[in-house]
């Protein structure tokens, strides 16, 4: 049976119950006038909404009957106890085509047309009990029931007629009622107030911090006696918790459920081939929430198909396929439920909304021009906005958009929207869980303690500077970043956030957060357990601090606020434009140098062109120096630093140091106690780029340049700019001849990487070769070569470096040389693949320091053997 | 059943005065302040309180009153007044407003009195803008000036 039917059952049967007290108040004071109108309001609401169903018989009945009643109402027609009995007996008629609607589905078949013809002359004012007489009839040929056999219909009709005559104490018999009640199975669903879920509800969050306190105070006090009962109760709580909460969800798929149906007559009315697609209908959410958003919903679909997707020729014109598709997708997110709608179509024409915007006088030219396309597109939610240039049936009338937002806003949430012209609109609509009961884990920071909803915490990394091995937070230009496998993640302080004081130690945690397209981390001081929480809402006066969802209260009663990692993202300003992400994925070009794995890169400005960026790893530190300390020795700038003199090397022509405090930033190269600094305009960046270098500029100073962040930026050549600063600096002290100095090998594949390695090397006072594979450098050792160390690359097409260390390994002159495996790859098990194929040491690429370290340890314990 | 509570209260403490006349008092540095008891859920004692990062600085932070969420506000900072010495002295009021609880940090809570309508006073001229703000009127009596303070005004923060 269909949810339509299934209510419309359930409410009748409301109504009919009703309708039967109503009416037999009714005989008992005909001039009730409250009674009667909700009498005929009764059976008007059955006659509607059969009506709407097409149940022709029911309507039929209830619209003779109804006919009756509207004449008592307006008072033309005095009630009488006949009346009564036959708006009695037509409801008895309705009972029993509702009593077989539940058992097969669809009307018993059976003719009313003497019933109606009774309850018609009612209406006439002919109080005719003979008519009356006549339905029982008709009435006992659709009953099963053995309580009214064929052949006593004078007795059916008899008591009507008694009671048309009499004033009757008591309704008459009624057979029909008892069998719609025998017929009837019990009613699989109940009608229950939203008020009284959420009653239960809030008792049941009362409820789960109750139990909190308890575990919390049965752990402290370790009294063993409660523990099994407690844990039962613990059981319990969390069953009728979820029980609870089921009751007021439902799966986002009964919203969409008119959907196809919808698009599929669009379709056709359109002329349009459409596929829809759903996805994560399972979704549930707040049955509140989803009657909300289910007008919006339909509207925003009904605009993708009308606005969004072109006729088929258009598409095929543009090189799609003729059928468009509009998706439908929910999810859950950090606590909000995420619904996209999108289209494959023709996207929003920013132009035209541009002009509309400026037509209808919403903004200035100016204002305009200073908009980003985004915020242009925002422009469709405002009120009567429309540009669609013909008014069709199904919509373009300009109203729609700003009651869809209007509608999300006022449930909390917010809808966002992304278009590309020729590509498509998607509309994503957020909206957040206002009641629910989740695990969050209980933080703190600046000495405060908060709760932060698990579902959005992706890890939590231990931080500090005291252990060995664990990762440091480390900072650029303020920026705190930590190095978490090959990524460097952008952190946020919370304490600095919620301006706080921070805590002076130097561990802590960092909590790993993956909010939309975006991982973060937050740092912490410390993290104590997880907790089923109770999301309260905050009082109004603090709805405006967007970096709480909530409040709630823990096992040992105190109250914490949650945080919205959301808000969070939000205020930490990390990655809101999904855009730049998509210029990121590096396409490798033909030809180009690549490296496979991405490098972190630190990106500045300096001179003319735009910006320029430098290997993360080159870089020892970042420092602001004012200009009144930049000193002149001779013709090349210094500054007084740490005890020595450090020369700086502008990188842009004609650089004048500032004036006075003013600061000028620059990059600090160094090597033992040398330090040599690169000046640059301003310091921008640091990116994990996976790097496609073009190789040739041909500009001095630069290794080539590259796509990052979606713009091509010049790579520095950090070689040349070290050369730059006296030639003292490719001669350490303690290589005092080129003899003198330890010669390597280096055999990696990306040209990138040799770029990066040699002048380092070379800097560090090591003659250097470089072969891009194993093949050349076999070639070298069959050659007779000898090399100090040979450093290697792992992953090189060919032969990798862990079949080159197995070669060197099996024999010939380089047999017992040093090995050093700079790979990308540092897993644990990956250092172990590498030793066990002959490698003396395996270093992370590329970790500059850990290289030459490495270098100095395999040099030494040679020299030593 | 809130209202019927409270005013319950008044009743037993002063029979026989109009309800509305009755008002609690309560002090903030040295001030004597009253509030309509009518408005009044609850005295609570020194209770913890959870501060709350970026919040209005009115607003004192949070407590649990057995197992709802209370915002508290403090009362000296709400009227411009210095903050007392530790937090942990303070006293709560706590008021409802559109189903919402609020806690007024307070320094002492005097009692329930009927305050005569005779005794009421516009605000005079000179009477701070912020003060004039969040009350009604002054009540004099011999020995004391009483603000009587408009609950929903002083709860119009943010």
């Amino acid at each position: 049976m269909d949810d339509l039917l299934a209510d419309f059952l359930t409410e009748t049967h409301e109504g009919l119950t009703a309708l039967d007290s109503a009416l037999v108040r009714l005989e008992r004071a005909p001039d009730d006038q409250p009674t009667l109108s909700e009498v005929f309001r009764l059976v008007h609401t059955i006659k509607g909404t059969c009506g709407f169903l097409g149940l022709s018989r029911l309507e039929a009945v209830a619209h003779a009957a109804e006919n009756v009643l509207g004449r008592y109402r307006d008072g033309t027609l005095p009630v009488t106890p006949a009346g009564i009995t036959l708006i009695l007996s037509a409801l008895d008629r309705v009972k029993e085509i509702v009593a077989g609607l539940e058992a097969t589905g669809a009307e018993p078949a059976g003719d009313d047309t003497a019933l109606i013809g009774a309850l018609d002359a009612a209406a006439d004012g002919q109080d005719a009990p003979a008519a009356a007489a006549a339905p029982a009839a008709p009435a006992a040929q659709g009953r099963a029931g053995p309580e009214a056999p064929a052949p006593e219909p004078p007795a059916a009709a008899r008591p009507s007629a008694e009671a048309a005559q009499h004033a009757p104490a008591a309704p008459p018999p009624d057979p029909a009622a008892e069998a719609s009640a025998g017929a009837a199975n019990a009613p699989q669903t109940i009608r229950v107030a939203v008020d009284v879920l959420e009653d239960l509800m809030t008792l049941v969050s009362e409820l789960v911090l109750t139990r909190n306190q308890l575990l919390q105070l049965a752990r402290a006090g370790g009294a063993d006696a409660f523990a099994v009962p407690l844990q039962r109760l613990s059981h319990i709580t969390s069953d009728l918790q979820e029980g609870v909460m089921k009751t007021r969800m439902q799966p986002i798929g009964n919203a969409w459920a008119k959907l196809p149906r919808l698009v599929r007559d669009l379709s056709h009315e359109l002329g349009k081939k459409i596929e829809l697609e759903m996805r994560g209908a399972q979704t549930e959410l707040d049955r509140q929430v989803l009657e909300l958003i289910r007008d919006p919903l339909t509207h925003m679909v009904r605009n993708s198909a009308d606005h969004g997707l072109e006729p088929p020729a258009e598409r095929r014109a543009a090189g799609k396929p003729e059928t468009g598709r509009i998706i439908l997708n929910a999810y859950h997110e950090g606590g909000h439920i995420i619904i996209e709608i999108g289209d494959d179509g023709r996207g929003l024409p920013v132009g035209r909304i541009r002009a509309k915007a400026l037509a209808n006088g919403l903004a200035t030219e100016a204002e305009l021009a200073q908009m980003s396309e985004r915020e242009v597109l925002r422009f469709i939610f405002a009120p009567g906005f429309s540009t669609a240039q013909q008014v069709t049936a199904v919509s373009g009338r300009g109203v729609g958009m700003d009651v869809v937002k209007t509608n999300i806003e006022k449930i909390g949430g917010t809808v966002e929207l992304a278009s590309k012209e020729g590509r498509g609109t998607t509309f994503t609509i957020k909206i957040p869980l206002t009641l629910a009961i989740a695990a969050a884990l209980i933080v703190e920071a600046g000495g405060e303690r908060f709760a932060l909803p698990q579902i959005g915490v992706v890890e939590l990394v231990r931080v500090g500077s005291n252990q060995e091995g664990a990762p440091r937070i480390e900072r650029i230009k303020d920026a705190p970043v930590l190095r978490l496998r090959d990524r460097l993640l952008p952190l946020v302080s919370l304490a600095g956030l919620l301006r706080l004081e921070p805590a002076s130690r130097e561990e802590g945690f960092v909590a790993v957060m993956q909010v939309g397209g975006q991982v973060f981390g937050i740092i912490l001081d410390r993290v104590f357990d997880t907790e089923e929480i109770v999301v309260k809402p905050v009082a109004p006066i603090l709805r405006h601090v967007t970096m709480f969802s909530g409040n709630t209260i823990l096992g040992d009663g105190s109250v914490i606020m949650i945080l919205d990692p959301n808000g969070i993202a939000r205020a930490a300003g990390v990655g809101l434009d999904q855009g730049a992400e998509e210029g990121r994925g590096g396409v490798p070009a033909a030809g180009g140098m690549s490296s496979s794995a991405s490098t972190s890169l630190l990106l500045f400005r300096a001179g003319e062109g735009g910006a320029k960026a430098v290997p993360l790893g080159l870089v020892a530190r970042l420092e602001d120096i004012p200009g009144e300390r930049i000193e002149m020795a001779g013709t090349t700038p210094v500054v007084q630093y740490r005890g020595g003199l450090m020369p700086l090397v502008p990188l842009m022509p004609g650089w004048v140091p500032p004036e006075g405090a003013a600061r000028q930033p620059v990059l600090v190269f160094t090597e033992n106690d040398r330090a040599m600094g690169l000046v640059v305009e301003e310091i921008l960046d640091v990116l994990d780029e996976r790097l496609v270098l073009q190789e040739g500029s041909g500009r001095p100073g630069y290794i080539g340049s590259a796509v990052i962040a979606g713009r091509v930026t010049e790579v520095v050549d950090t070689a040349y700019w070290l050369a730059q600063a006296g030639e003292d600096w490719f001669r350490p002290a303690r290589a005092a001849s080129p003899a003198m100095r330890p010669r390597l090998l280096l055999v990696e594949d990306s040209a990138f990487f040799r770029h990066l390695v040699v002048p380092a090397l070379s800097a560090a006072g090591y003659e250097v070769t470089a072969v891009d594979g194993a093949a050349a450098a076999l070639r070298l050792r069959d050659d007779g070569a000898a090399f100090e160390a040979v450093i290697s690359d792992i992953e090189m097409p060919e032969m990798d470096g862990i079949a080159f260390a197995q070669a060197l390994r099996a024999g010939g002159a380089w047999a017992e040389v040093p090995l050093i495996a700079l790979s990308a790859r540092a897993e644990p098990a990956d250092v172990a693949r590498g030793r066990d194929a002959g490698f003396t040491d395996y270093v992370a690429k590329y970790d500059r320091e850990a290289l030459l370290q490495s270098l100095r340890d395999c040099l030494t314990a040679r020299q030593a053997a | 059943m809130i209202a019927a509570e409270a005013a319950a209260r008044p009743a037993a403490l002063a029979p026989g005065v109009r309800e509305e006349a009755v008002f609690l008092t309560l002090t903030v540095a040295g001030q004597w302040c009253a509030v309509p008891v009518l408005a009044v859920r609850d005295v609570l004692g020194p209770h913890a309180i959870t501060r709350i990062p970026l919040a209005p600085p009115d607003v004192a932070g949070s407590l649990n009153l057995r197992g709802r969420i209370v915002t508290a506000l403090d009362l000296r900072r709400r009227l411009g007044l210095p903050p007392r010495e530790t937090q942990a002295q303070a006293m709560s009021v706590v008021v409802e407003q559109g189903g919402e609880l609020y806690a007024l940090l307070v320094d002492q809570v005097g009692e329930v009195m009927a305050l005569p309508a005779e005794g009421f006073a516009p605000h005079p001229p000179t009477l701070d803008a912020l003060w004039r703000d969040v009350s009604t009127g002054v009540h004099r009596q011999e020995d004391r000036l009483v603000i009587v303070l408009d609950v929903a005004r002083v709860l119009a923060i943010g």
